[in-house]
């Protein structure tokens, strides 16, 4: 037990090293709560953790094409021929599109064939 | 108090019927969009099915512990059951908290919690280090289950929000952890069962019991780093995981070793319906410990990681292994083998189309999973919808399977619904 909670305490410090080291903006922030209040992650991915109807939303911020703001703007206010439109607000639509864009800037999803060892692991 | 634990019982067993139905009505929302959009969309569907099937587990569990310990808390069961009920009201009216399986508003965690500290006081007030492996297995579940919901809950604290990597870090960690405690939970039933049916202490006391419970706590406490593999994070995490994991390689190799003999005890036991319950989640034992050691492997996860081959593995140890020994467990509860011979037959049709159906239901996920790993790990500029449409085959595989699951589990949950009032307590 006693091994268990110093280890979630190393975890709890150190799971953060690499990454963006920011905290979010209020505006990310905001769509973040968006997120969760519409259950976006039944059918969306963050980092391969989330449903499997929809795309991992992980990095689409970076997509040179879909990760424009205007372009994704759209499909968070209308919905697509599978998704619904869930009648978000224009200001609720950018706080998403911030809270996006700050995954984004947490690091990568996917995993370079580089980053695998010989051993089986990943070093990153 | 008997009127509030066979009601507990009986609430159980509607959640595991809610669970199935609304499974297998979401797995056709996800088929068909288009027509479930307008009226109630996946997104919807999907929280009703995973809550209902997370509280088959956890109030299952709790439910067959009370009874084969005798330590047994009303308060705990009508809090727990009210709060599941407003869980479900909050779903209706699409008030959600967004989070992997607790995906109610968090401020219905409150009386979980409460009602869960209820069942703690009643169970450990009695607790002796003398006390057989699945008093250990039990308390142990239990202490855990409490830990990892409170870890659940740290998001509340505005550092672990700073991190979106260490939110998702500790999200999973408890996740992964608390499946550990309700396991650690359902297990301790399992050898209960088996000492009972085959009148011989011996699984309970055995050398080979307490090491495969400090094996399953070790893990419980330390694998679950697989869920985050591609997080990038430090790399020592995905060390400690992958290496703690493997350590699972004893268990299957234990099974093996043993099969031999495990055949000649159920040749023995064949004609009980409660032992049926358990060599049907032998099997799936076997089949899903394989597919997790594979999974635990980063070099594999890369592949497999956010594909179907995740939902086939969730499935098949929540249907193959929790439920089938929660059934055991129900039925032993019930003395089902006294039953009359003609639902006897219908519950052992219901177990092997179950078998048969989950079958089918497990090997369509890994396929598409398969499929979806190879095309978006291998040929990453793929299409998304592209990609879903070349896996749809083995999703609609996988929804007609569903039906059979779902059909074979209704009528087990119809029949014990029925039987509830055959449970007896020492206070009848």
């Amino acid at each position: 037990m006693i091994l268990f909670l110093i280890y979630s305490i190393l975890v709890y410090v150190y799971s953060d090293q690499h990454g963006q080291g920011s905290s979010p903006s209020g505006a990310a922030y905001a769509g973040w709560m968006v997120w969760q209040e519409h259950n976006c992650h039944a059918c969306h991915q963050l980092y391969g953790l989330g449903g499997y109807m929809g795309p991992d939303l992980t990095n689409i911020a970076a997509d040179e094409i879909k990760g424009k703001p205007a372009y994704l703007k759209v499909f968070i206010k209308y919905g697509s021929a599978n998704m619904p439109d869930f009648h978000l607000s224009d200001l609720e639509a950018d706080q998403l599109l911030a809270f996006l864009k700050w995954v984004n800037d947490s690091g990568h999803s996917a995993v370079a064939k580089e980053s695998v060892h010989w051993s089986g692991t990943y070093i990153f | 108090m008997i009127q509030i634990d066979r009601l507990f019982a009986r609430f159980s067993l509607s959640m595991l019927m809610l669970s199935i139905v609304a499974g297998v009505t979401a797995s056709f929302a996800y088929l068909f969009p288009a027509t479930f959009n307008g009226i109630l969309p996946f997104h919807q569907f999907r929280p009703i099915h995973a809550s209902a099937a997370l509280f088959w587990i956890i109030t299952g569990a709790a439910c067959c512990v009370s009874y084969f310990s005798k330590r047994r808390s009303a308060t705990f069961m009508v809090i727990w059951m009210v709060s599941i009920v407003l869980i479900f009201i909050s779903y209706f009216f699409n008030r959600y908290g967004g989070r992997e399986y607790w995906e109610f508003p968090p401020l219905l965690n409150l009386p979980l919690l409460i009602g869960w500290l209820f069942f703690m006081a009643a169970f450990i007030r009695k607790f002796s280090e003398e006390a057989p492996v699945y008093t250990w297995m039990w308390t142990s579940g239990i202490i855990f289950f409490l830990l990892t919901f409170l870890e659940q809950n740290l998001y509340h604290v505005p550092w672990f929000r700073a991190s979106f990597l260490r939110e998702v870090t500790v999200q999973w960690k408890a996740n992964g952890s608390m499946v550990g405690a309700w396991n650690q939970m359902i297990n301790g039933l399992s050898v209960v069962l088996l000492m009972v049916i085959g009148n011989n202490k011996g699984p309970a006391i055995s050398k080979k019991a307490y090491f495969l419970f400090f094996l399953g706590l070790f893990n419980l406490m330390f694998n679950w780093g697989h869920h985050i593999y591609n997080v990038p994070n430090n790399n020592w995490m995905r060390g400690v995981a992958y290496g703690v994991s493997m350590t699972e390689w004893i268990i299957l190799i234990l099974i093996i070793r043993d099969f031999r003999r495990t055949l000649d005890h159920g040749r023995k036991l064949r004609h009980l319906v409660v032992y049926r319950f358990i060599s049907a989640a032998e099997l799936w034992v076997f089949a899903n410990l394989f597919l997790a050691l594979l999974m635990s492997i980063p070099a594999i996860n890369r592949h497999t990681h956010g594909t179907h081959i995740t939902v086939a593995h969730a499935m098949g140890t929540t249907i193959g292994i929790n439920t089938m020994l929660l059934l055991a467990a129900f039925g032993q509860m019930m003395d089902i083998d006294q039953i009359a011979d003609r639902t006897k037959r219908w519950i052992l049709f219901a177990i092997r189309l179950n078998n048969a159906s989950l079958a089918v239901f497990w090997l369509s996920l890994i396929l598409a999973g398969l499929l979806k790993g190879y095309l978006t790990v291998d040929h990453a500029d793929a299409v998304f919808s592209e990609v879903m449409l070349k896996v749809r085959p083995f999703l609609e595989a996988f929804t007609a399977s569903g039906l059979g699951v779902m059909i074979a589990l209704g009528i087990i949950a119809c029949i014990y619904l029925k039987n509830t009032g055959r449970i007896s307590y020492e206070d009848d």
